[in-house]
């Protein structure tokens, strides 16, 4: 059976009839376009993961992710995505804090906010350009490290000479330097409503009952911010494990993460099989559901306690 | 004491953070001014900008950056609006979906329009223009979160009902409600998302990669392949021009208290 737009078409409209139909015909341009090129698109995907290539049901397809070539492309995916979510996260929150909380000058905090909602929109290739000119071979910060040299000329030691200390830009740490130039301003663009939230009043009652810093911010910071925190890093992990154009334009799809299989599945068929090739995609969108439902869980946990006070 | 110290570490992230977005863009911009062995100079600017290739794609992106926007609003502005007015419970409905291309990753996105697309009974991939009609579909979709938010945070700051109601009264038809009365209403935040959607078309690989038309991030990654210098004088030009647009959106949306950060892009 193929799938048929016009049956989907149908069946809006049938919806669409029995309720009272004035209503929702305004509607109609609207899903009209989201049916033919949102849900259609991702519908055929998502049928032909479970189908084979007779177009019968069959669950063979998902074996996909036990191919060790796909399992190796998620294993580095959700290692790059944790890492980078970490990285990014901890050091946008302690941004966040020192331009809400902190006492950083008028200036810097003005500036970073800017720049935050600036980098957290810059992305895909012109990054990793920047990256490769900064931090390449022949890049700006790589040669400056390089001339940084201690001792007599016979025995220079050059600490700092990236390429020769197993640095490569073109790998999952040069990966993950890149994205946190675009996640981290993320991390400090969502956590920084949570923290201003965080009331004066508390501190000022914690240190009255004779709490220090270390005591206030393990019994009352964290507490109150740990759903923020971890709803900011979940939407960095997926973003991260989204991304697609920052790694192939950094490393020429070298690194197998799971986007790349899929743009290599996409050009010509490498697991032999499109109904596989669909499994994938599938499994990707699986886990992108679950980060997105969770943060979503997380984020009106937030919403309750920042609207109560 | 105390205070010291926290000034310190403040001090120390904040530049920290300062440094990592500054460094990069100051080793492209040194970079892309030594294509001249031994001095300064802007020949990899005028390499780019004397590359036909790059007037084209550039011209193209363009093009397709401002046939997005165009149809997005008008599609989504009286969606939106038709959904304050006459069918509020569908407004949950509307959220999940436009949040959709956060959740189906854009390489998987693409990949389901190419295999819907580019077979009977919706073959659209083989002329250029049916193409382009594909592009610009994917574009609004790719681009439909950001536009829905923006909408949707101006619809909510208008009382729709009551103005509607008001201009009926006053004997206007719907066409007229929704050009002089709602589009004038919620004109900020269209441009703000407009902007949004329209350095996201700019800056787009996917689609004009994958579908094969001559798009700015396709000839990037081209001249990413190919070349050394030109490929940072790029990179401070698009940066740039992601500056201009959102910077010009920091000072519509006034002081740039947005929420729609949710960047998939990379």
């Amino acid at each position: 059976m193929r799938l048929n737009e016009r049956s989907i078409l149908k069946k809006i409209w049938g919806l669409i009839v029995n309720n009272d139909i004035t209503k929702y015909v305004g509607l109609l341009p609207f899903l009209i376009f989201v049916t033919l090129f949102l849900i259609l698109p991702s519908a055929n995907l998502f049928l032909g993961a479970f189908r084979d290539q007779n177009q019968q049901f069959t669950l063979d397809n998902i074996k996909v992710l036990l191919n060790p070539y796909i399992q190796k492309s998620f294993i580095i995916s959700f290692q790059v995505s944790i890492i980078t979510s970490l990285v990014g996260g901890v050091f946008g929150f302690l941004v966040a804090y020192s331009i809400t909380l902190g006492k950083a000058p008028h200036w810097l905090r003005r500036f970073l906010t800017i720049f935050s909602g600036l980098a957290a929109n810059f992305g895909g290739v012109p990054l990793a350009f920047m990256y490769i000119s900064t931090l390449g071979r022949t890049g700006f910060v790589t040669a400056l490290l390089k001339n940084i040299c201690f001792g007599p000329p016979e025995a220079r030691s050059c600490p700092f000479d990236l390429y020769e200390n197993g640095f490569n830009l073109y790998s999952m740490s040069g990966l993950v330097l890149a994205y946190t130039y675009f996640l981290f301003p993320m991390m400090v663009l969502t956590i920084t409503p949570a923290l201003e939230g965080m009331k004066k009043e508390w501190r000022e009652a914690a240190e009255n009952l004779g709490a220090n810093s270390f005591q206030y911010w393990t019994k009352v910071g964290i507490p109150v911010l740990w759903p923020s925190i971890l709803a900011s890093m979940i939407l960095l992990f997926s973003s991260s494990f989204g991304a697609f154009a920052t790694a192939q334009a950094l490393t020429g799809g070298s690194i197998y993460l799971v986007p790349i299989v899929i743009g290599q599945q996409i050009r010509g068929d490498v697991l032999n099989n499109p109904n596989e090739g669909y499994a994938l995609a599938f499994a990707m969108v699986v886990v992108m559901a679950i980060a997105i439902l969770l943060y979503t869980v997380l984020q009106k946990k937030t919403v309750k306690w920042t609207s109560s006070t | 004491m105390k205070k010291k110290s926290a000034n310190f570490w403040s001090y120390f992230w904040g530049f920290s953070a300062l440094l990592y977005f500054t460094l990069p863009l100051y080793g492209t911009l040194d970079f892309s001014l030594r294509m001249k062995k031994g001095e300064i100079s802007l020949m990899a600017y005028q390499v780019v900008l004397s590359d036909p290739k790059f007037l084209e794609s550039f011209r193209y992106s363009i093009v397709m950056g401002l046939i997005t926007v165009t149809i997005s609003i008008l599609l989504f502005v009286p969606t939106v609006y038709w959904t304050y007015l006459k069918v509020p419970k569908f407004r949950p409905i509307l959220e999940v979906i436009s949040i959709l291309p956060f959740i189906i990753p854009t390489i998987v996105f693409v990949f389901g329009l190419i295999r819907t697309f580019s077979r009977p009974p919706l073959l659209m991939t083989l002329t250029p223009l049916k193409t382009d009609v594909l592009m610009v579909a994917g574009y609004i979709v790719l681009t439909m979160p950001y536009m829905f938010r923006s909408i949707d945070v101006g619809m909510k700051s208008i009382d729709v009902k009551t103005l509607t109601e008001a201009a009926q009264s006053l004997g206007a038809n719907w066409i007229q409600v929704l050009l002089e009365i709602i589009f004038p209403g919620v004109k900020l935040a269209i441009i703000s998302g407009a902007l949004i959607s329209f350095a996201l078309v700019i800056g787009e690989l996917i689609l004009g990669d994958f579908l094969v038309r001559p798009a700015l991030g396709a000839y990037m990654v081209l001249v990413g392949r190919s070349r050394a210098y030109e490929p940072a004088a790029l990179s401070i030009m698009s940066y740039a021009i992601t500056w201009l647009v959102l910077g010009f959106f920091l000072i519509v949306s006034n002081g740039g208290k947005t929420k729609t950060y949710w960047v998939g892009k990379g």
